[in-house]
This record gives C-alpha cells, sequence and structure tokens, in this order.
C-alpha cells in the first residue's frame, strides 16, 4: 500500500507538485496499478534467463566536425525563454553573501 | 474518378498523377479542403499547414520529368512528436506548446526528398500516453465512424485524419500499440516495424527502449511504400540496425499462422472473437495453415511493460525542466522553477507515469520491479523466438472490442488494458501489423476491428503478405 506521504516524496524527487485535492487518487491509483504490476512477483524466471545480456554494439563516428561552429546556434537560442545575446538567462544559484 | 482525389490510396494518386488525370495542386487542393471542413468536428489535427507552393510545384515537375519517386505529391499528416523543421511539434502538451523544431526528423528528411507534402500535425495523447486521445491537452479526436467514440490512441490523430481522407497516408509512433491500435479502430492498416528498423532522430521520445515510428494507411500495399521511404539505418540515430542483423527468414506465399488460443478464452468479445475466428478460416482455406502455440509468458506482458515504459518515460522526460525550452514558469528559487514548470506543463496521466517510473526505478523497489519485469521480457522474446520455429506470423485480434465510447475507459488499469495485445511486439523488439478484419455492430454503429499479427525481427515481408491475404479474403 502506497501512502499518500510516499507519492508526495516520489513527486518531489520527480520534480513534481501534486495538489492535496489530487493526492488521494493519485495514491489510490498508484496502488491499483501496483497491484496489476505485482503479478510479476509470482513469475518464475530462470537465472540462465533472466541472466542474459542483450548483444551489445558501439556506435562511433568519425572523430571529425559534424557542422560549422554556430550554424544552430540562432536556431536554438531562439527557444530559450530567456536570453542575453546568444547565452541562456537563468537564476543565479550561488552568491557571493 | 469515382473517388474524390482525398479518398485515393498512394497507389491509386500516384497513378493519376502519371497519367495527368490529377494534378498535384488538385490532389493537395482536395486533402487541405477535406481537412479545414472535417477538423472542426473530429479534432484529427492540431494545426493544418498552409500549402507550400514551390515544393507543391517542385514534385508536379519530378512527376513530369517521369522519374519521381511513388511518395512524391503525395498529401500525409505527421503525428504532432515528430519533428519538422519551422513548425511546432508539441507532443500535444502544454510543455511543448510554444516548442518549434529546429530540425526536420530524419524520417521527415526522407519524405521530403521522396517529394512528400505535409497536411498538418496530428493530435495525439500527451507525449504518446494514452490509447484514446483524451489525454491529449488539445482536446480529444473524434473517431469518424462514430464520433461519440475514441479513435484510438496515442496516434489517434493521425488515425482519424487517414480513415476521414483528410490526407492520403499518416505517420505515427508505436510504444505500446499507439499505431496498430488506433488503426484497428478506423478500419486502417497500421505498421510497428522492427525495434531499429526505422530512424528516431527528431522523435520526441517516450520509452526509448520501446518506440518505433511507422505508417498508417488505407491499404497494406501504401503501408509498405511509407515503410521502405522511411527505413534504413541512421548515423543520427545509433538504434537504428542493418538490414542482416538478424537471421533472413525468406516470406513464402503461403504461410504457417501460430494462434495462441489459450489467451483468447476470456476478455475478447464474442462478435470480436468470431470475426477473427472467420478470418483465420479464410485464410486457412486460401493455403495458409494454422499451427497451434503457447506463450504462456505473454499473460505478463502487460505488467512488465507498465513497469519498463515508466521507467523510461521518467528518465526521457526528466530533460523537460523549463530551462532551455518549453513552457517555463518561475518562482521563487531555482527548484520552483522545475516544480512549477513540469507541474504546469504536464498532464495527469503523463503525471502519473513519471511517478511510477520514479517509484519502479527507486532503490527499494528497482530489483521487485524493474528487474522482474526486465528478466520477464528476456523470457518473452525467447518464448516468441521459439514460436517462430513452428511458424511464420503470430495472430491475435489487435483489441479485445469496436472503439469505445468518451469518458467508458476513466480508470487506468482499464485503458492500459486497451494494449494487451499489443505491448509484446514492443517488448521483443518484433515488427507487427494491424489490419482490418471485419467490422462489428454497437449501438447502431459499424465499427472497424482489426486482426493482429507478429513477425520476428526484420521479417517485415511476411506481415505484409499475410496484411494482403486479409485483404484479398475481404
Amino acid at each position: 500500500m502506497a501512502t499518500t506521504d510516499e507519492v508526495k516524496k516520489l513527486a518531489m524527487l520527480a520534480r513534481l507538485t501534486i495538489e492535496d485535492a489530487e493526492l488521494e487518487k493519485f495514491t489510490s491509483e498508484f496502488d491499483a496499478i501496483l497491484a496489476y504490476v505485482g503479478q510479476l512477483e509470482a513469475l518464475d524466471i530462470s537465472r540462465e534467463v533472466a541472466g542474459e545480456k542483450p548483444a551489445l554494439r558501439n556506435v562511433m563516428r568519425a572523430d571529425s566536425i559534424p557542422h560549422a561552429s554556430g550554424s544552430f546556434t540562432e536556431a536554438l537560442a531562439a527557444q530559450f525563454p530567456a536570453r542575453e545575446g546568444d547565452a541562456l538567462s537563468v537564476k543565479q544559484i550561488i552568491t557571493h553573501e | 474518378m469515382s473517388k474524390r482525389p482525398n479518398e485515393l490510396t498512394i497507389e491509386e494518386a500516384a497513378s493519376l498523377l502519371r497519367t495527368r488525370e490529377l494534378t498535384v495542386r488538385e490532389l493537395w487542393d482536395a486533402c487541405a479542403a477535406a481537412a479545414e471542413a472535417r477538423n472542426p468536428e473530429l479534432n484529427a489535427y492540431l494545426e493544418i499547414f498552409d500549402a507550400d507552393d514551390s515544393a507543391i510545384a517542385s514534385a508536379q515537375e519530378r512527376i513530369n520529368a517521369g522519374d519521381a519517386p511513388l511518395l512524391c505529391g503525395i498529401p500525409l499528416a505527421i503525428k504532432d512528436n515528430i519533428l519538422i523543421e519551422g513548425h511546432i511539434a508539441s507532443a500535444a502538451s502544454k510543455m511543448l506548446e510554444n516548442y518549434r523544431a529546429t530540425y526536420d526528423a530524419t524520417v521527415i528528411r526522407k519524405l521530403k526528398e521522396a517529394g512528400a507534402l505535409f497536411v498538418g500535425r496530428t493530435n495525439m495523447d500527451e507525449f504518446a500516453m494514452g490509447s484514446s486521445t483524451e489525454h491529449s491537452a488539445y482536446g480529444p479526436t473524434r473517431n469518424p465512424y462514430d464520433t461519440a467514440r475514441v479513435p484510438g490512441g496515442s496516434s489517434g490523430g493521425s488515425a482519424a485524419a487517414v480513415a476521414a481522407h483528410l490526407c492520403i497516408a499518416a505517420l505515427g509512433t508505436d510504444t505500446g500499440g499507439s499505431i496498430r491500435q488506433p488503426a484497428a479502430l478506423t478500419g486502417l492498416v497500421g505498421l510497428k516495424p522492427t525495434y531499429g528498423a526505422v530512424s528516431r532522430s527528431g522523435a520526441i521520445a517516450m520509452g526509448s527502449s520501446l518506440d518505433q515510428i511507422g505508417p498508417l494507411a488505407k491499404t497494406t500495399d501504401d503501408a509498405r511504400i511509407l515503410y521502405d521511404a522511411i527505413r534504413g539505418i541512421d548515423p543520427l540515430d545509433s538504434t537504428t540496425i542493418p538490414d542482416d542483423l538478424y537471421p533472413v527468414r525468406v516470406a513464402t506465399e503461403k504461410l504457417a499462422i501460430g494462434v495462441p488460443r489459450h489467451l483468447l478464452e476470456t476478455g475478447v468479445d464474442a462478435d470480436v472473437r468470431a470475426a477473427f475466428d472467420a478470418t483465420l478460416a479464410e485464410l486457412e482455406s486460401a493455403g495458409h495453415a494454422l499451427v497451434d502455440i503457447e506463450l504462456p509468458t505473454s499473460l505478463h506482458a502487460l505488467a512488465a511493460y507498465y513497469v519498463l515504459m515508466p521507467a523510461e518515460v521518467s528518465a526521457n522526460l526528466a530533460r523537460l525542466d523549463g530551462i532551455r525550452y518549453g513552457h517555463a514558469a518561475r518562482g521563487k528559487t531555482l527548484l520552483d522553477d522545475y516544480l512549477l514548470s513540469r507541474t504546469e506543463g504536464f498532464g495527469e496521466e503523463t503525471r502519473r507515469r513519471i511517478l511510477l517510473g520514479t517509484f519502479v526505478l527507486s532503490s527499494g523497489y528497482i530489483d521487485a520491479y524493474y528487474r522482474k519485469a526486465d528478466a520477464a521480457r528476456g523470457v518473452l522474446r525467447r518464448e516468441y523466438e521459439e514460436a517462430f520455429e513452428s511458424c511464420d506470423v503470430v495472430a491475435f485480434p489487435t483489441t479485445t472490442s469496436p472503439a469505445f465510447l468518451f469518458g467508458e475507459k476513466s480508470d487506468p488499469i482499464s485503458m492500459y488494458l486497451e494494449d494487451i495485445f499489443t505491448v509484446t511486439a514492443n517488448l521483443t523488439g518484433m515488427p507487427a501489423v494491424s489490419v482490418p478484419m471485419d467490422t462489428v455492430e454497437r449501438e447502431g454503429k459499424i465499427l472497424p476491428v482489426g486482426i493482429h499479427f507478429t513477425a520476428p525481427h526484420q521479417a517485415e515481408q511476411s506481415l505484409f503478405v499475410v496484411a494482403s491475404a486479409v485483404e484479398k479474403a475481404r
């Protein structure tokens, strides 16, 4: 059983706010979903398969310059919520006070 | 010409364009006019684009010159989570309401090179999470067969746009059934290609080990034309695969069709089950063989999916923090900026899945949920590989019932169960198709239902053979 405190904590970890009015609903739905996916616990999985790793392969590209410097700067900077020139404006997070 | 231009298939339109019975402009105008006329009712498009006069003119020139690809001059609809440079790509979320794509997705670049045209961007469940489009931040799409019902999802806008002839064909994305389930509920052919067959560069990620881009089309041949145009290895997506990664299986004209009858005993509507059995009987009388197979772990596939998918969602959507692009709310502190931007930007279902993903990945639970689900995925894949030793394709009904009413599946679990037959193909990475098999009646409305086939990795050709056989049998 999930508690409303647990859901609140998860929300903070995920950088979300759950309003108190929604909290009960989220928590009970959460329980229903966990009960459903909990059927996996009963599943017997042999060690042989569980330990199997997918075939990994490295994907490399040539160590070269993929595009001219600055060719995407304006298009990307145009998406910034706030900018100074080509720089993204953010809140100051360290002060010297 | 008996059909109006917007009602044509890709093949029919391409043929009429080449015999000069139709111009690219006439075809565009017919699709754009139909889209403008019916979209207020259906909400299939979030945005209908202005005519691109130079693209239309150059498509006509290429056709006149006689060496144009089949897709040249064909108006297509594109799901709102696939980037088209210069256009908004919002994934039907408030979070990306103002996000304008800075580059073309690889599939879009390929379609542009083929001369295809884009009618608009289509509605969907927010970030592709849902089976009805009811989770769109911009209102649901309505099913053209009965506007009181959902078109399926998450690619419901693309499905409704094709089914209502507001374009010739469309692209969707499929993470757990988001192409195949709406195709089934709107009478279309929908293909989820092999994992890695189609580049996802420029597709807004949901579950990165599951997502694929694929076609929604009026016929199997059209689905194949679109698939051939978008597939192939791409340096911009390192998960794309070479043509010969998996052992080649030669698609014969007569197939062995595996049927896991033990999974169909309960939960499927009687008339959907009857249509499924009748379709299999017709395939058998057309010379295909039916083989009984068992896929016991399939019973747990949906549970595994609803652990793995939210885990990947929570990781993928962590990048949307209100700092660099997208919805950017500002509070007193940096933490407030994150909390406000994400809470205002994401809808309810998206927040639910982020929380679920955060939970299954948290240190106390990762073994019980995530690792267990990942192991179940391995078992499932092996079961399918074993089943394919005795058959070429595996058959299911695509859904347990036809299109449902708005609001009918208001609790999350009942909505999640819509994916019960489709998620396995995403978990195993195998290609799968839904093709219309029949219609059933609900409250006086005639509604389409689909049959679903899964094939081994890179055996899309077997899917096209069996889907064409179903079309011929109808």
